[in-house]
């Protein structure tokens, strides 16, 4: 199906049920929930009243684990077991993994996807990022006792396929209804520019606990238009813990092995960080083994060490300046984001290159999530909600893989989403067959120096002499900033298809074993989900069909009106049953049957756009 | 108006070269704000194909009108002439002397104010080209010489591309 929602808040299909929808932002060292409620959104506390949920997960053996404030409270007598920043692995391949000497765990070098061997067996970074994610899903679930219609999930702007996909992949696991992935600038822009009803140029400057964003976005009455992002997605406040922690370590003398010694220095080291935001004189201190690391550290000295740290993100804020062809007089604010814009020497940077104090108003821990809220609660229809639109680009290049090693770019970063772009390509060989297709994502002209995303291969190609065939490959990133690659051979019209799963990301068979392995589904049975599933699918359809039918069924004939009717009552009648499979067709029959009718009602919204006019005025 | 509606067309706007940046722009946030996919996040996998379809076909409209050179080939592969680029190299000789002069001074200039006057220098050139294709386009609607500009155009853009690339360089 594919019915133009023109209804405003109040004419959505059934003003009186509302969607339960949240917002996550999944974050290195901390991770939040946020949802509207009576039209605020809120960070959703747990049980005693705390919002932040640390992004830490213990495991222990026999399948029990801990998740949050009670795996950090044992992280450093327990550091093998419970991972932290555990967002720095995700689509990652152990090579990436700089500092992996620093850290304590055991890491397990697997094709695609670094994984890390604990007490409850081995696990990858998308298992451990869903149990947190599950957790929020439970608090969240509590709070509202009802079942989440969706959430929005946060990622850094600057993640690149194989990190979204990851992302992606886990909150499924997590048993969640991934609405949208939107970026972390974007959302913070969102919740700071409906609450401050700002218009214009904004700079995000979102410096987290292993990320580093900026983005620049153009407000303009309820549409946020990112228009170029830049940034280093493994830059963040993590770097400065193990700055301060080697520092220390030098200026004492020390040398640490073990893994509890490791985290004991960095965990010392960032409550010191932490301190020096507010003091001029801080003692780095811990114990370690039998001695003790005792070190005192001015504000100035941390400040001279983290400098190199601070340039870094000055000049991806150039870069993006310049991709964006701005200056940087032309920005009026710059939206603080991350617990990391608390140092003072953060704020100090930004302030001395725009040449105007940034903003601060809102809590910086929170504000990621709060946006997310109020995409979330947009995108489930609910009444209410603003009417917002996000405009986001990709935030780099992707392509493929020419002779003699070469990138052709595809799709130019900062491309806003959805995209889709086409690029011909022939045979080099008389007779030639096959095509062999390496798709992969990054700004530098050799392959070597982006990052690989997937190969696949074109094959019954019928043999020509070379350049006679036309491949045409397509690249499509959808609105979750996920890329789709299909080739076809225009003269033949052979065929083939991928879905970027990355070589970093997860096959959907490894998706569905853990699906079925993990706790967020053991206690039901996947025939019941199934079923659930597909009931929620078909009311969803038939609210919006009828709405649909409401506002727009003078484009229809009787006859096509009458045909619509029919499957409505076939999809109603099908949900008596107790099989999904039957649910599925009928909802996919309805979707077919009023497929004309969809591009009818596209054509009146677009009509009503361009003359200016309001589908209400009509 | 459907999927195969020319750009011009699709955002309501006369078939020309000399167009307003700011109607397109708020064209484009009206016409999303229609075919967005976001706007069909609560109706199910089918209506976001849909939707999806026309936000591409949309963003790829706006892509190529805001870009006036994108735009001036736009139109005359409208009016039949392509601009084949990979098939059409012949420039005239002055212009070619000028982008080795330009790629001589690119090589020399080794200190940022250098690079800057060449940067200027090229956006001179650049708006000059620009305001003659346009003429070219819009009242003399030669659209094979027109062709022939924008071809000769595309090394200015490529050369703009590599100063900006150098400015960056010594900037950071």
């Amino acid at each position: 199906m594919a019915l133009l929602q023109i209804s405003e808040p109040g004419g959505t299909p059934d003003p009186h049920q509302r969607r339960i929808a949240v917002g996550i932002d999944l974050g290195t060292t901390h991770s939040l929930v946020a949802a509207v409620r009576n039209g605020v959104a809120e960070c959703l506390p747990d049980v005693v009243g705390r919002a932040i949920l640390p992004s830490a997960v213990r495991y222990l053996t026999g399948g029990r684990r801990q998740i949050g404030h009670d795996a950090l409270s044992e992280a450093a007598a327990d550091p093998r077991n419970t991972i932290t920043s555990v967002k720095r692995f995700m689509g990652r391949g152990l090579s990436d993994v700089k500092d992996r000497a620093k850290l304590p765990f055991d890491f397990i070098d697997t094709p695609g996807m670094v994984q890390i061997q604990t007490a409850d067996g081995i696990k990858s970074p998308v298992q451990v990022s869903a149990e947190i994610l599950a957790t929020l899903r439970f608090r969240a679930e509590d709070s509202f006792d009802g079942e989440l219609f969706g959430a929005v999930v946060t990622v850094p702007a600057y993640f690149d396929d194989a990190q979204r996909q990851a992302t992606k992949d886990a909150a499924q696991l997590a048993g969640l209804n991934v609405l949208r992935l939107i970026n972390e600038p974007t959302a913070a822009a969102i919740a700071y520019g409906l609450e401050n009803g700002s218009e214009g140029l904004y700079a995000i400057y979102d410096l987290g606990g292993g990320t580093f964003d900026i983005s620049l976005l153009r407000l303009t009455a309820g549409v946020f238009e990112v228009i170029a992002t830049g940034g280093d997605s493994a830059l963040g406040g993590d770097d400065f813990d193990h700055l301060l922690a080697d520092w220390a370590l030098a200026e004492a003398g020390m040398k640490v092995e073990s893994a509890q010694d490791k985290r004991a220095v960095l965990v010392a080291a960032r409550a010191a960080k932490e301190k020096l935001s507010n003091t001029d004189h801080v003692t780095l201190a811990c114990p370690l083994g039998t001695t003790e690391l005792s070190v005192r550290v001015s504000r100035e000295q941390f400040e001279s060490l983290a400098c190199e740290l601070l340039t870094r993100t000055i000049s991806a804020m150039r870069k993006v300046l310049r991709d964006a062809k701005v200056d940087k007089a032309d920005v009026q604010g710059v939206v603080m984001v991350g617990g990391s814009t608390r140092m003072p020497m953060a704020q100090a940077a930004v302030a001395g290159f725009f040449g105007k104090a940034p903003l601060t108003n809102l809590n910086p821990d929170e504000v990621v999530a709060l946006g997310a809220a109020i995409q979330a609660n947009a995108l489930a229809g609910n009444a209410g909600a603003n009417d917002l639109l996000l405009l986001d680009v990709i935030p780099l290049s992707l392509g493929l893989e020419t002779m003699g090693g070469l990138v052709e770019r595809i799709i130019p970063r900062n491309s806003t989403i959805p995209t889709a772009r086409g690029q011909d390509f022939t045979t080099f060989k008389d007779g030639q067959t096959a095509l062999a297709l390496h798709v992969v994502q990054g700004e530098r002209e050799l392959v070597s120096d982006c990052r690989s995303l997937a190969r696949f291969e074109l094959r019954g190609i019928p043999p020509m002499v070379a350049g006679a065939a036309r491949i045409r490959v397509s690249f499509q990133v959808d609105a979750d900033g996920l890329l789709a690659v299909s080739a076809r051979e225009e003269v033949s019209g052979v065929q083939a298809a991928i879905t970027v799963k990355p070589s970093y990301g997860l096959s959907d068979v490894e998706v569905a074993r853990m699906l079925t392995e993990s706790f967020s589904t053991a206690e039901g049975d996947m025939r019941l989900r199934s079923l659930r599933e597909a009931d929620v699918e078909a009311e969803r359809m038939l609210l919006a069909t009828r709405s649909a039918l409401a506002a727009d069924g003078d484009l229809l004939s009787a006859e096509e009106g009458a045909e619509i009717e029919r499957l409505l009552t076939a999809l109603q009648a099908s949900r008596e049953g107790e099989d999904h499979h039957v649910i599925d067709a009928a909802v996919e029959a309805l979707a077919k049957g009023t497929e004309a009718f969809a591009a009818e009602r596209m054509n009146r919204g677009i009509r009503l756009a361009l003359s200016g006019r309001r589908v209400e005025d009509v | 108006m459907n999927l195969n509606s020319t750009d011009f067309e699709l955002f309501d706007t006369p078939a020309v070269f000399a167009v307003d940046r700011s109607t397109l722009d708020s064209r484009w946030r009206a016409l999303q704000a229609e075919v967005h996919p976001d706007k069909f996040a609560a109706e199910g996998a089918a209506a976001q194909r849909v939707a999806m379809q026309w936000a591409v076909r949309v963003n790829e409209a706006y892509q190529r009108l805001k870009d006036p050179l994108k735009r001036a080939a736009y139109l005359c592969e409208l009016h039949g002439a392509p601009i084949n680029a990979e098939n059409n190299t012949a420039m005239p000789t002055s212009f070619l002397m000028q982008q080795m002069e330009w790629r001589e001074a690119l090589d020399d200039a080794r200190a940022l104010p250098a690079v800057q006057s060449l940067a200027k220098d090229v956006a001179t050139q650049w708006q000059t080209a620009l305001s003659k294709l346009q003429i070219t386009l819009d009242e003399k609607r030669d659209f094979s010489a027109a062709a022939q500009q924008v071809r000769a155009l595309m090394f200015v853009e490529r050369f703009e591309a590599d100063v900006d690339q150098r400015l960056a360089a010594l900037e950071n």
